[in-house]
C-alpha cells in the first residue's frame, strides 16, 4: 500500500506497576492502519490486545500504568499530546465500543443524552440540534422508533439494543478511526450477525478505518483485510486475511486455526479428535525465555528456547519465529 | 434400543413478581413442554440463545430447579416421583459440570477434597481407596496428582474445569449434563476440553446432553441435536441432517449466522429481523412468528407440534424449509 498510514504504532510498550513487580502487557509491538481498512487483532486473553487499544486512547490510569513508544495519528504522537488534546480526538476522530455495554453505557442516562453529549462536545451543535442528531444517529444503527428509544435509559434496551446504541455514540461524530474491542461477543449469533451487518454498511458509509479486536477467528475471516495475531504481548504475526487463514507461517497461528472445530469439518472428514495446543498462556510474571510461545510449540528448538525469535518480513506478510530463518 | 434418560412434556414457568405483596403479574414460560430422549453411549446437542431454556432444562433433570410438571425417567426411574433420600442415590449416576469453573468449585477446599467429597458420599471406602481413586481420576482428566494438595484458585480455567469432570466422574455415572463447559475457555483450551469429554466418552460409554449456544462446538461432540426457542425444541435430528438441510428457518437463520473461516467465502446470510421476544406471556401461534422470514396468517392463529417429518427429524413448523 502506498498510502500513508492512519495510524501508525511504533514500539509501544505498556506497562502496568503492581505490588508483584511490573508487568509488561504489551511488550515492543508495531502495527499499521491504512484509511478505510479494518486491520484484525486476535489473541487469547491476556495477549494484550485490549491493552493496545486503550493505550491508544490513553484510557488506562496513570500511574500505574507506563506507556512507552510512538502512537502516530495523522503523524501526530498521541502518547505526548496533553490531556486537553487527547480529550479533543477522544470520541471526535477516534472513538471506542466496547465489549459489555451495560458497564460502558452511563445507566442514569438516557441513551439520546448521551449520544447528544458527544456530539455538543466535539460538533459544538446546541442542545436540540444534537439531540436530532442523535435520534438520527439510532435511526441510522437500525433502532426501531427511535425518537421514543432515546429517552430510554439503558437498562431497558436488550443486549442487541445496547451494542448499537453503542456504535451510534461512537460514531456519531465520523471518526476516521474505530477501535472495536470484541463488539459482537457479549451477543447471541444472530444478533453478531446483524450488528456485523451494519458495522459493514456504515464503514462503507462514512468511510472509517477499524480496529477489530477479538479472539473468534470466524468474525476475522468475515470482516478484517489484514490480520494480526499476538501472544504473550508480542505479535507473532501479520498477513492478508487470505494468506493468514490458507497459509499461516507461525505455529501459533497455525495451532489456533486447527483447535477450533470448524462447523462442516466433521460432516465432510469425520470426527477427528481436535488438534490442541498443549499447555497454556503464560502469565505476565513468568514470560519464558526465548520464543514466548517454545514451551507449547511443537516445532520448538534449542534456539528457541534461548533467543527472542527474529522479525521475518515477506511482503506483504511479517512473522517472528526461527522456522523462517 | 436402551434408552437412558427419557423427557416428557416438561415444563417450568417461573412467576414475574411485583408490587409490595410480590404477586405473580405474569409467567415466564422457561421451558414448556420440551420432550426427547437419550440413549446410552450417546451425546445429545442441546443449543439455542440466550434466555430459550437451554439450561433450566440440565437443571430441571437434576431437579436442581423443581420442573412444574412432565416427566423424567433416568434408567426407567421417574425421577419426579422420586423423595430426597431416593434422589441422592440417583444423582450418583447423574451429573453435570457447569459454565463457569471459576465459580462452581469450592474455594476453600482442596482438589482431592473436591474430587473425593461424591466418593465419600456415596460409597463407603477406606481413607487409602479414596485417595487411590481420586489419584486415579486426577490422571484421567490430565492432572498431575502432585497437584492434590492445591486450591482451587492456583489452576487455571483449563484446568478447573478439568477437575469439575473428575468430580463428576468419580462415581462412574451414566449421563452427565454438560452445561457450556467450554464457553468460558480460550480457543486453544477449548480444544483439550472437547477432546477429553470425547475420549472419557469413548472409554466408559456414558452419556451427555451437551448444553451450549456455539454450534460449531455441538456439531463436533454431538451425534444428535437439538435445537431450542423460547423455551421449546423447534428441531430435533442427526447431526448431518440438522446441519446439512436445516428443516426450521430459525435453524436456518441460526446456522447461516455463524461466521465461517473462509475469508473467500461470502456467505449468503439469513439476517433475522429483530430479537427474541420477552418469554413472559406469549401470544398464541407459533413463537418465532415475529421473526420468522417465510411467516403466513396460518402460523399466527396455530402452534406447531414437533413432528417426526421422516427419518427421525423433528421439526415444529407448519411449513418446513424444502419440504
Amino acid at each position: 500500500m502506498n498510502q500513508e498510514p492512519l495510524l501508525s504504532i511504533k514500539d509501544l510498550r505498556t506497562r502496568f506497576h503492581t505490588y508483584e513487580g511490573v508487568l509488561t502487557a504489551v511488550d515492543g509491538i508495531h502495527l499499521e492502519i491504512y484509511p478505510g481498512e479494518t486491520l484484525g487483532v486476535v489473541g487469547e486473553s491476556g495477549c494484550g490486545k485490549s491493552v493496545t487499544a486503550l493505550s491508544i486512547l490513553r484510557l488506562l490510569a496513570s500511574p500505574p500504568t507506563k506507556i512507552e513508544g510512538q502512537i502516530l495519528f495523522d503523524g501526530n504522537d498521541l502518547l505526548k499530546m496533553s490531556l486537553d488534546e487527547i480529550r479533543r480526538i477522544r470520541g471526535n476522530s477516534i472513538s471506542m465500543i466496547f465489549q459489555e455495554p451495560m458497564t460502558s453505557l452511563n445507566p442514569v442516562l438516557t441513551i439520546g443524552e448521551q449520544i447528544a453529549e458527544a456530539i455538543r462536545l466535539h460538533q459544538g451543535l446546541g442542545r436540540e440540534a444534537a439531540w436530532e442528531k442523535a435520534v438520527e444517529m439510532l435511526q441510522r444503527v437500525q433502532i426501531p422508533s427511535p425518537r421514543i428509544r432515546a429517552r430510554d435509559y439503558p437498562h431497558k434496551l436488550s443486549g442487541g439494543m445496547r451494542q448499537r446504541a453503542m456504535i451510534a455514540m461512537a460514531l456519531s461524530c465520523h471518526p476516521r478511526l474505530l477501535l472495536a474491542d470484541e463488539p459482537t461477543t457479549a451477543l447471541d449469533v444472530t444478533i453478531q450477525a446483524q450488528i456485523v451487518d451494519l458495522m459493514e454498511h456504515l464503514k462503507e458509509e462514512i468511510h472509517t478505518s477499524i480496529l477489530l479486536i477479538t479472539h473468534n477467528l470466524g468474525l476475522i475471516a468475515e470482516m478484517a483485510k489484514r490480520v494480526v495475531v499476538m501472544y504473550a504481548g508480542k505479535i507473532v504475526e501479520e498477513a492478508p486475511v487470505e494468506d493468514l487463514f490458507f497459509e499461516p507461517l507461525h505455529p501459533y497461528t497455525k495451532g489456533l486455526l486447527e483447535s477450533i472445530p470448524w462447523m462442516g469439518r466433521k460432516i465432510r472428514e469425520g470426527r477427528k479428535p481436535l488438534q490442541e495446543i498443549p499447555g497454556m498462556v503464560p502469565s505476565l510474571k513468568e514470560m519464558p525465555k526465548g520464543c514466548r510461545f517454545h514451551p507449547r510449540c511443537l516445532t520448538a528448538r534449542e534456539i528457541c528456547r534461548n533467543e527472542e525469535p527474529p522479525l521475518i518480513v515477506k511482503p506483504p506478510r511479517r512473522v517472528f519465529c526461527w522456522l523462517w530463518i | 434400543m436402551d434408552i437412558i434418560l427419557q423427557v416428557k412434556d416438561l415444563k417450568k414457568y417461573f412467576p414475574v413478581r411485583k408490587g409490595i405483596f410480590s404477586r405473580a403479574m405474569g409467567w415466564v414460560q422457561a421451558v414448556d413442554g420440551v420432550s426427547f430422549t437419550l440413549y446410552p453411549g450417546e451425546t445429545l446437542g442441546l443449543v439455542g440463545e440466550s434466555g430459550c431454556g437451554k439450561t433450566t432444562v440440565g437443571r430441571c433433570i437434576l431437579r436442581l430447579i423443581e420442573p412444574d410438571s412432565g416427566e423424567i425417567l433416568f434408567d426407567g426411574e421417574n425421577l419426579l416421583k422420586l423423595n430426597r433420600e431416593s434422589l441422592r442415590k440417583v444423582r450418583a449416576k447423574l451429573q453435570i459440570i457447569f459454565q463457569d469453573p471459576y465459580s462452581s468449585l469450592n474455594p476453600r477446599m482442596t482438589v482431592k477434597e473436591i474430587i473425593a467429597e461424591p466418593i465419600r458420599n456415596h460409597l463407603s471406602a477406606s481413607k487409602g481407596e479414596i485417595q487411590d481413586r481420586v489419584f486415579y481420576l486426577m490422571e484421567k482428566v490430565g492432572l498431575h496428582p502432585e497437584q492434590a494438595n492445591r486450591f482451587p484458585h492456583e489452576f487455571s480455567g483449563g484446568q478447573r474445569q478439568r477437575i469439575g469432570i473428575a468430580r463428576a466422574l468419580a462415581l462412574n455415572p451414566k449421563l452427565i449434563i454438560c452445561d457450556e463447559p467450554v464457553s468460558a475457555l480460550d480457543v486453544s483450551i477449548q480444544a483439550q476440553v472437547i477432546n477429553l469429554l470425547i475420549k472419557l466418552q469413548e472409554e466408559t460409554g456414558l452419556s451427555y446432553l451437551f448444553i451450549a449456544h456455539d454450534l460449531s462446538v455441538v456439531e463436533h461432540i454431538s451425534d444428535r441435536v437439538a435445537v431450542m426457542y423460547l423455551g421449546k425444541i423447534v428441531e430435533l435430528a442427526k447431526d448431518t441432517a440438522l446441519y446439512t438441510s436445516p428443516k426450521h428457518p430459525y435453524t436456518q437463520a441460526l446456522l447461516s449466522a455463524v461466521p465461517f473461516p473462509d475469508p473467500k467465502m461470502k456467505k449468503r446470510r439469513i439476517l433475522l429481523q429483530g430479537e427474541i421476544p420477552s418469554p413472559i406471556n406469549l401470544p398464541e401461534g407459533c413463537r418465532f412468528y415475529s421473526r420468522c422470514p417465510y411467516r403466513r396468517n396460518f402460523c399466527r392463529e396455530s402452534e406447531p407440534e414437533l413432528k417426526d417429518i421422516g427419518e427421525n427429524h423433528w421439526v415444529s413448523c407448519h411449513f418446513p424449509v424444502g419440504e
